[in-house]
C-alpha cells in the first residue's frame, strides 16, 4: 500500500514536470498536438495505478533506457519489452494470436507487412492524436488503425573509394546496374529470406512494374549479381567496405553510412566509406499498434503515443537508424549529414504487396536463381 | 528442433549396439527367475508428461491448424520435389564425407598414442557445440573464392561440425575393442587390411552405423549452415519450412513439409535402429581403455598425421575469431574487448556480463530440465520389455523437428491460461531441454545398457528389494553417466540459437542472440565485438565440455 502512494505521489509530481518539459520543449516546427501524451486532451488519462504493458517487437528494437524509466515515473506505466525473431516473425505470430494476444502493444510491423496484419484482426483500431504530426504519405495505407512511427530506406550502398581507385564512374540508377561496367559488382539479398532482399524486389517492381521487372532482373543476372540470403552475409561477407569481400555494390540502408561512423574504431572517419544510390531506395515504413484482445487497452494507447512523444522521436535515429515519423524532429548531426533522404522514394500500395508479394518472390526465384 | 542443432553433442557418448554385454561366463542358469529392475513405467511418466506437453501437443496443435487440402499442393509442385532432392543428397553426402575423413582420426585418438592426443580431440569436439551464428561468418571468410553458396560449401561446413559425432562414437567403441581379437587374427596369418576387413569392421559396424545415423539427422534437418553457408538455390526442407511459415504465411504449406519431414526422420531411426540391431555383435568389451600403442605402420603414421593436420584445420575458424576480435582498423588492440565490458545508455548497449548471466542461467535451468527428463526416458528404454525401440526412436523426434513449426506450437498452444507461457523466460531453457533431451538420452543409454544384470542379482540374494538393489547398482553408474550428460545439455543451451531467437523473451539476450544483434550492424564495431563476443563463447563451451570430459574418465571403467 505505502510504495504503491509513494509512486502515485511520485507520479504527480512527474507529470507536472513533464508537463512543463513537455511545453518548452513543443518548440519550432511541431505543431501542439505533436508533444507528449500527457499534454494530449485525449480520452487517455495521464496517470495509471502502475501497471506493466508488454510491447512486442522485432530483435532491432533499441532505444535509450532512460527513456523507459522516464516514462515509468511519469506515467506508472512500466514498458516490459519483449523481443522475439525478426518483423516477418514478429507479424505472423501477432496474426496467429489475433485477438489473445502474448502483449498489449505491437511495434515494428513495417508497410510490406502491414496488409497482413490488418487483414488478421491484429489490431484493436487505434491512431495516436500524435499521428497529426506524421506527414500524410506515411499514413497511406494505416486505416486509421496503426500509428506510423519511423521510417527507413533500403537502397544500395557504393564503396566510393573503390569506383575512385578503379576510375568507374559511381552508378546512378538501376538501369547503371545492368550496364557490362558493373559486370560482377552487385551483391543482393534473398527476395525470399530477407527482408532488404524483398524491398529490392519491390523497388523493381515500382520502377519497371509487374511487366517488366522480371526482364530486369533476367539482365542483372546475365550481368553476374550475387544472391546470398540475408543482410549480414551480404554486407559484412560479400561487400568490399571492410576489406572482406569483392563486391563494391550492396543492398542495405539509407542510414548505414552514418552507422559506419558511429560503429567505427577511433580514429573516426572523418566521413562514411559508403555512400547511397537514392534513386534505388525504396521506402518502409515502421508502424505501432494497440493489440486487440489486450486487457488494458487504455495503458496500451498510452504507450503507442509515447512512441510519438518529441523524446522517443528524437532517439530513434540513432538507437535503431531509422527516420522518426513526426515532422520537425531534430537529427543527430551524424544522422543529418551523412544518412540518405531520397526526395521520391519507390513505394507500392501494402495491400497490392500483400495480394501479389508470393507471386513476385516466386517470379523473381525462377528467373534470377535457376 | 531441426535447426543445426547446433550444439548436438552425442559427441561424448559412447554408442554402442544395442546390447553390448557381454555373455557372462557363469551367468545365472536358465530358468532361475532373473531379478528385474522396477518396471519401465516408473520411470516412463515425467518424460511422458513433459514430452507430451511441451513437445507432442503443440506440435499436433500447429500441425492440425495448418493441415488441409491446400497444404498438399505443396507436393504436387516441382519445387518441392527440388528441395527434398537437395536435401537428401547433401546429407547423405555430408555423412559419407564426414565418415572418410574422421574414421582414421577416430582409430588415431583411441588407438594409438599420438601426442597432444586429449588437446586434439578437444579442438575437434569444440566444433560441434558451437553455435553456427558463431562459425557462419567466421567459415564464410576461410572458405576460397567461389565457394560460398555451393554445395560443397554446405558439405564442408557440415563435416567441420560433425567430425566430433564420429570420432567420439566410434572411438568410444574403437578404445574399448578387445585387442586379443585382432592379435588373433594376425597371428593367424591375416594381413593388416584383412584384419580390419574380417575382424575389426564388423565389431565396429554398428557404432559408424550408429554414427552415420546421427550425422544424417543432423544434416537432413540443417537449417543455420544451409542459411549462412548455403546460397539461396541450395534450400533444404527446413529452410523451406521457415520461409513458407514467416515469408510467405503459407500455413499449410509449412505444415505438410514439417509432417514429411519428421516421416523421412522418423523412417530413418526405426531403419536404422533396425540394421544396429541386426549387426550388434556380442563382444566382450575391454573393461577401461585400452592403452594406445605408439604409431608403428605407415598406417598408423599416416592416420595420426592425418588427426593433426584436421585438428589445424578445426582451429581455423576459431583463430579467424580471435584475429578478428583483435584487430582494429589498421592496428591491433583491445578496443572490441574493452567496448564489450561498457554498459552504454541505450538498451541495445549489453555489457559482457548480461549475456553472460542469462546464457549461464538459462543453462542451468534447461541441464537440470534435460538431465531428469534425459536421464528418466533413458532408464524406460533401457529397462523396457517391450516397445524399447520405439521410444528409443520417439525421444529423438524433437531433432528432426522443425524449431519453427515448434516455436509457433508452443505460442498456439500455451495462450490460455492458466497455462499462458507466452514471453516468460522459462519458456526459453524448456526449447532449449527440448534440444538436448535426446543428447542426453544417447549418452546416459548406453551407460544403463552395459550394466551387468548380475549385480542386481547379487544385491537381491543378500536381501535388497527390487528398488533398493536398483539404487545400490544402478544409480552411481547412473550418476556419473549423467554427470556427462549434463555438460552435453549445458554446451547445448549456451550455444542454441535457433529455437532461443525466435521465442519471445523480455529479458537480456543470451550469447548467441547478442553475437547475432551485434553481426547486424554496419560498421567495424559490430564485427569486431561479435568476434570478441564468439571468443568468450567458445570459452565458456570448450570448459563446459572439458568438465564433461573429466566426469567421463571414472564413468568409462563402467563399460
Amino acid at each position: 500500500m505505502r510504495t504503491s502512494t509513494t509512486r502515485l505521489v511520485t507520479a504527480a509530481a512527474t507529470v507536472a514536470s513533464a508537463l512543463v518539459l513537455a511545453a518548452c520543449g513543443s518548440g519550432a516546427g511541431t505543431s501542439p498536438s505533436s508533444t507528449s501524451a500527457s499534454s494530449t486532451p485525449s480520452a487517455v488519462p495521464s496517470t495509471f495505478a502502475p501497471t506493466t504493458v508488454r510491447l512486442l517487437t522485432h530483435d532491432s528494437f533499441a532505444l535509450t533506457e532512460s527513456l523507459l524509466d522516464d516514462f515509468e515515473a511519469r506515467t506508472g506505466i512500466t514498458v516490459e519489452v519483449v523481443t522475439g525473431g525478426d518483423a516477418g516473425e514478429l507479424v505472423n505470430k501477432a496474426a496467429l494470436t489475433a485477438g489473445n494476444p502474448e502483449g498489449d502493444v505491437l511495434f515494428g510491423v513495417d508497410s510490406t507487412l502491414l496488409s497482413r496484419a490488418l487483414q488478421s484482426g491484429v489490431f484493436d483500431p487505434y491512431e495516436s492524436p500524435a499521428a497529426s504530426g506524421v506527414p500524410s504519405e506515411l499514413k497511406t495505407a494505416t486505416q486509421e488503425a496503426v500509428t506510423p512511427v519511423d521510417y527507413g530506406d533500403v537502397c544500395i550502398n557504393v564503396d566510393d573509394a573503390w569506383f575512385a581507385e578503379k576510375g568507374i564512374a559511381k552508378p546512378a540508377t538501376l538501369d547503371d546496374l545492368v550496364k557490362p561496367e558493373y559486370r560482377d559488382l552487385l551483391v543482393v539479398e534473398n527476395a525470399a529470406t530477407s527482408s532488404p532482399g524483398l524491398a529490392f524486389l519491390l523497388a523493381t517492381v515500382a520502377t519497371y512494374g509487374e511487366d517488366g521487372y522480371q526482364d530486369y532482373w533476367s539482365k542483372l543476372r546475365a550481368n553476374g549479381v550475387k544472391v546470398v540470403n540475408g543482410w549480414t552475409e551480404a554486407y559484412e561477407g560479400e561487400y568490399t567496405v571492410g576489406g572482406k569481400g569483392s563486391r563494391p555494390l550492396v543492398v542495405s540502408y539509407a542510414s548505414s553510412p552514418p552507422a559506419e561512423i558511429v560503429y567505427a574504431s577511433d580514429p573516426k572517419p572523418a566521413k562514411p566509406y559508403s555512400s547511397v544510390m537514392e534513386s534505388s531506395c525504396y521506402r518502409q515504413v515502421e508502424y505501432a499498434g494497440v493489440l486487440a484482445g489486450t486487457e488494458q487497452p487504455e495503458a496500451a494507447r498510452a504507450v503507442v503515443d509515447w512512441l510519438l512523444s518529441p523524446a522517443v522521436q528524437a532517439d530513434v535515429p540513432l538507437s535503431m537508424f531509422v527516420f522518426p515519423a513526426v515532422k520537425g524532429t531534430p537529427l543527430p548531426d551524424v544522422f543529418a549529414t551523412w544518412a540518405a533522404t531520397p526526395a521520391s522514394p519507390l513505394v507500392l500500395d501494402p495491400a497490392e504487396i500483400d495480394a501479389k508479394r508470393s507471386q513476385w518472390v516466386d517470379a523473381w526465384d525462377q528467373v534470377t536463381l535457376r | 528442433m531441426g535447426r543445426r542443432l547446433g550444439p548436438g553433442d552425442v559427441a561424448l557418448t559412447t554408442l554402442l549396439p544395442a546390447r553390448p554385454s557381454a555373455p557372462a561366463p557363469g551367468a545365472a542358469p536358465a530358468g532361475q527367475a532373473r531379478v528385474q529392475p522396477p518396471p519401465a513405467w516408473w520411470f516412463a511418466v515425467v518424460p511422458a508428461v513433459f514430452l507430451g506437453f511441451f513437445f507432442a501437443w503443440p506440435l499436433v496443435t500447429v500441425l492440425a491448424r495448418g493441415l488441409s487440402s491446400a497444404g498438399l499442393d505443396v507436393l504436387g509442385s516441382a519445387p518441392t520435389w527440388r528441395v527434398v532432392w537437395f536435401t537428401l543428397l547433401q546429407a547423405v553426402l555430408s555423412t559419407v564425407a564426414t565418415l572418410v575423413v574422421a574414421l582414421p582420426a577416430a582409430y588415431a585418438l583411441h588407438r594409438l598414442a599420438v601426442p597432444g592426443r586429449r588437446l586434439l580431440l578437444a579442438l575437434l569436439t569444440v566444433p560441434f557445440v558451437l553455435p553456427t551464428v558463431v562459425v557462419g561468418t567466421a567459415f564464410r571468410a576461410l572458405l576460397p573464392e567461389g565457394w560460398t553458396g555451393t554445395l560443397g560449401a554446405i558439405v564442408l561446413a557440415h563435416v567441420f561440425f560433425n567430425i566430433a559425432v564420429v570420432v567420439r562414437v566410434v572411438g568410444g567403441l574403437w578404445a574399448h575393442l578387445d585387442r586379443r581379437y585382432e592379435a588373433a587374427a594376425s597371428t593367424l596369418g591375416s594381413r593388416p587390411w584383412r584384419v580390419l576387413r574380417t575382424v575389426t569392421w564388423p565389431l565396429l559396424r554398428p557404432a559408424v552405423l550408429a554414427s552415420a545415423a546421427l550425422v544424417f539427422l543432423f544434416t537432413f534437418t540443417s537449417f543455420g549452415v544451409v542459411l549462412v553457408l548455403g546460397g539461396p538455390t541450395t534450400t533444404t526442407i527446413e529452410v523451406e519450412i521457415y520461409r513458407r511459415t514467416v515469408q510467405l504465411f503459407d500455413l499449410p504449406g509449412a505444415a505438410t513439409l514439417a509432417v514429411l519431414q519428421l516421416v523421412s526422420v522418423l523412417l530413418v531411426l526405426v531403419v536404422a535402429g533396425r540394421l544396429q540391431r541386426r549387426l550388434a555383435v556380442r563382444q566382450r568389451l575391454a573393461r577401461a581403455d585400452v592403452a594406445p600403442a605408439p604409431p608403428r605402420s605407415a598406417v598408423d603414421r599416416a592416420a595420426a598425421a592425418w588427426t593433426v593436420v584436421l585438428s589445424v584445420l578445426a582451429a581455423l575458424p576459431m583463430l579467424a575469431l580471435l584475429h578478428d576480435s583483435l584487430r582494429v582498423g589498421e592496428r591491433w588492440g583491445l578496443d572490441w574487448w574493452s567496448a564489450l565490458l561498457q554498459d552504454g545508455p541505450s538498451t541495445r548497449d549489453v555489457p559482457l556480463w548480461e549475456p553472460l548471466r542469462t546464457s549461464l542461467s538459462y543453462a542451468v535451468v534447461a541441464t537440470l530440465i534435460a538431465v531428469v527428463v534425459g536421464g528418466l526416458a533413458a532408464c524406460a528404454i533401457a529397462y523396457a520389455r517391450r516397445g524399447g525401440p520405439v521410444l528409443d526412436a520417439a525421444s529423438m523426434l524433437p531433432l528432426g523437428t522443425s524449431a519453427v513449426t515448434l516455436g509457433f506450437g508452443l505460442l498456439v498452444t500455451f495462450a490460455v491460461r492458466p497455462v499462458d507461457l507466452r514471453g516468460s523466460w522459462i519458456i526459453v531453457p524448456i526449447g532449449q531441454a527440448l534440444v538436448a533431451v535426446p543428447l542426453v538420452v544417447r549418452t546416459v543409454l548406453p551407460v544403463l545398457r552395459a550394466i551387468d544384470p548380475r549385480l542386481r542379482e547379487v544385491a537381491a540374494t543378500l536381501g535388497s528389494s527390487p528398488s533398493r538393489a536398483w539404487r545400490t547398482v544402478d544409480l552411481p553408474v547412473l550418476g556419473r553417466a549423467l554427470g556427462v550428460s549434463a555438460g552435453l545439455a549445458a554446451a547445448v543451451s549456451l550455444g542454441e540459437f535457433g529455437a532461443t531467437s525466435f521465442l519471445a523473451r523480455s529479458d537480456a539476450p543470451t550469447l548467441p542472440i547478442q553475437i547475432g544483434r551485434l553481426l547486424s550492424r554496419p560498421g567495424e564495431a559490430g564485427v569486431g565485438m561479435a568476434a570478441a563476443l564468439s571468443v568468450v563463447l567458445v570459452g565458456v563451451t570448450a570448459l563446459v565440455v572439458l568438465l564433461a570430459e573429466r566426469l567421463r574418465r571414472p564413468g568409462q571403467a563402467e563399460l
